[in-house]
């Protein structure tokens, strides 16, 4: 199957330069970006086997001697194309802050403390139905430095590749109802307001475990779709 | 037809996650345990072709070293094969996966190993120059940039369908430079974010 990629949905996206944020206005390309044709190059892209995970590397929970302190969630959902079709056996990669807000890294001099128990990465290959699931702690909210009293929203970042290098996809899955939403220039940068909601979790409540867990449902949709009659030319 | 997932920052702390064997010591208590899914160096046993090496320093508009970038770059096999299918029959190069990942060291530095890639198939018919396509994620990009790789030593550069998209004052930020006297080769490929030289970006 080979899948078209429309640059009108990367719409969706933020802009490169977005100066609320304040480390864009350095580190995004002033000169125009240059319009190319898709190429092979381009419309192929990384493959990865079951053997590129190890058993218990989506459980966040039980990577060491004890268990994290935090709230314990699932955190679940299917990656699909933009013809909703299940996007199988692509990888999953997740990195997180700490129940506190605190990141295994010397940069972050947040003063929380960091978990013993808790390293808080993971990572996973979609089914054949493109459905992933991790069980972590939630995350906490954290401060930094992009303007007076600036705190991130709790969020886990994820990498997803997907059927080509163009549907390469690296973004922050939010909370449902977080109330720093509206202080946030990263959750903001991404111009419309139902795409931003596309970064926001559910709580599913169908699927927490009862005694155990609460769960959250996100689902991720990559660049691509079938090229429709209607676009080809030849028709 | 839904609407695709916006892109957010990969932010200054994926280290232990990504690129947990990088080149910075981000660990606050010695090193990340977290096994490496994809690194550096591409050579697989199976890998035929010219072995090469590829270093670049990554700079913002101020000139300054990225030491929290990650760079990832997809390429062909050197017989110009990529391997977009699983199941094939088994070949040359079967191992070889085309695909990397370098953190940046303290001073913006990437860099690969891996093998010169052959010449892959591109539009109207006619074959592209040997090439990389790169993928620059950091703090700062709210979503990743592409460019391209192409190598000094290539006649084929000329007639390059996408190269030739580019004005030709700009092209020379695509090239990377074979270093005199290196064994393995080594091409110099500086990335520059922002800037007089900025290198040329790929709206794809």
């Amino acid at each position: 199957m080979s899948l078209i990629y429309p640059k009108e949905s990367l719409n969706a996206y933020p802009k490169h330069l977005s100066p609320e944020y304040k480390s864009t206005v350095k580190r995004s390309p002033s000169k125009p970006l240059i319009i190319v044709p898709h190429t092979l190059s381009e419309l192929t892209g990384p493959v990865f086997g079951h053997d590129a995970v190890q058993d218990g590397d989506a459980d966040l929970t039980k990577q060491h001697k004890g268990e994290p302190l935090g709230e314990r969630i699932i955190v679940h959902g299917h990656v699909y194309d933009e013809d909703k079709r299940p996007v199988a056996d692509t990888l999953v990669e997740i990195w997180q802050a700490n129940a506190c807000g605190r990141y295994v890294h010397i940069v972050d001099q947040h003063p929380a403390p960091l978990d013993p128990n808790f390293t808080g990465t993971g990572r996973t290959i979609t089914d054949k139905n493109g459905y992933y699931k991790f069980i972590t702690v939630k995350p906490g909210a954290y401060p930094w430095g992009n303007h007076h009293n600036a705190w991130r929203p709790n969020h886990i970042h994820f990498s997803v590749f997907g059927q080509s290098f163009l549907t390469r996809l690296v973004t922050q899955m939010y909370f449902p109802g977080d109330y720093l939403f509206p202080y946030d220039p990263i959750f903001n940068s991404v111009p419309d307001e139902k795409a931003r909601l596309r970064m926001v979790s559910t709580f599913d409540l169908e699927n927490t475990i009862p005694d155990w867990a609460l769960c959250f449902r996100w689902d991720i949709v990559l660049r691509g779709r079938e090229q429709t009659p209607l676009d080809n030319d030849e028709h | 037809m839904s609407d695709i997932t916006p892109s957010q920052t990969v932010g200054p702390f994926f280290a232990y996650g990504l690129t947990p064997k990088g080149r910075c010591e981000w660990a606050p208590n010695g090193s990340y345990s977290w096994k490496e899914t994809v690194g550096d160096n591409l050579i697989t046993p199976d890998a035929t072709g010219q072995k090469i090496h590829i270093e670049g320093r990554i700079t913002d508009g101020d000139g300054v070293q990225i030491n929290d970038a990650m760079i990832e770059i997809w390429q062909a096999d050197s017989q110009g094969r990529y391997l977009h299918a699983r199941g094939e029959q088994p070949r040359p190069n079967a191992k070889f996966t085309g695909f990397g990942r370098s953190a940046t060291d303290k001073n913006g530095v990437f860099g690969f190993d891996t093998v010169k890639p052959g010449a892959v198939a591109g539009p109207n018919g006619k074959s592209q120059a040997p090439h990389i396509v790169v993928c620059i994620f950091s703090r700062g990009m709210l979503r990743q940039i592409y460019t391209r790789l192409y190598f000094s030593d290539e006649a084929a550069n000329a007639t390059d369908s996408i190269l030739n998209l580019v004005p030709a004052d700009r092209r020379g930020t695509l090239i990377a430079h074979k270093e005199a006297g290196t064994e393995p080769s080594c091409y110099r490929f500086d990335i520059h974010v922002q800037g007089d030289n900025e290198t040329v970006f790929f709206d794809i």
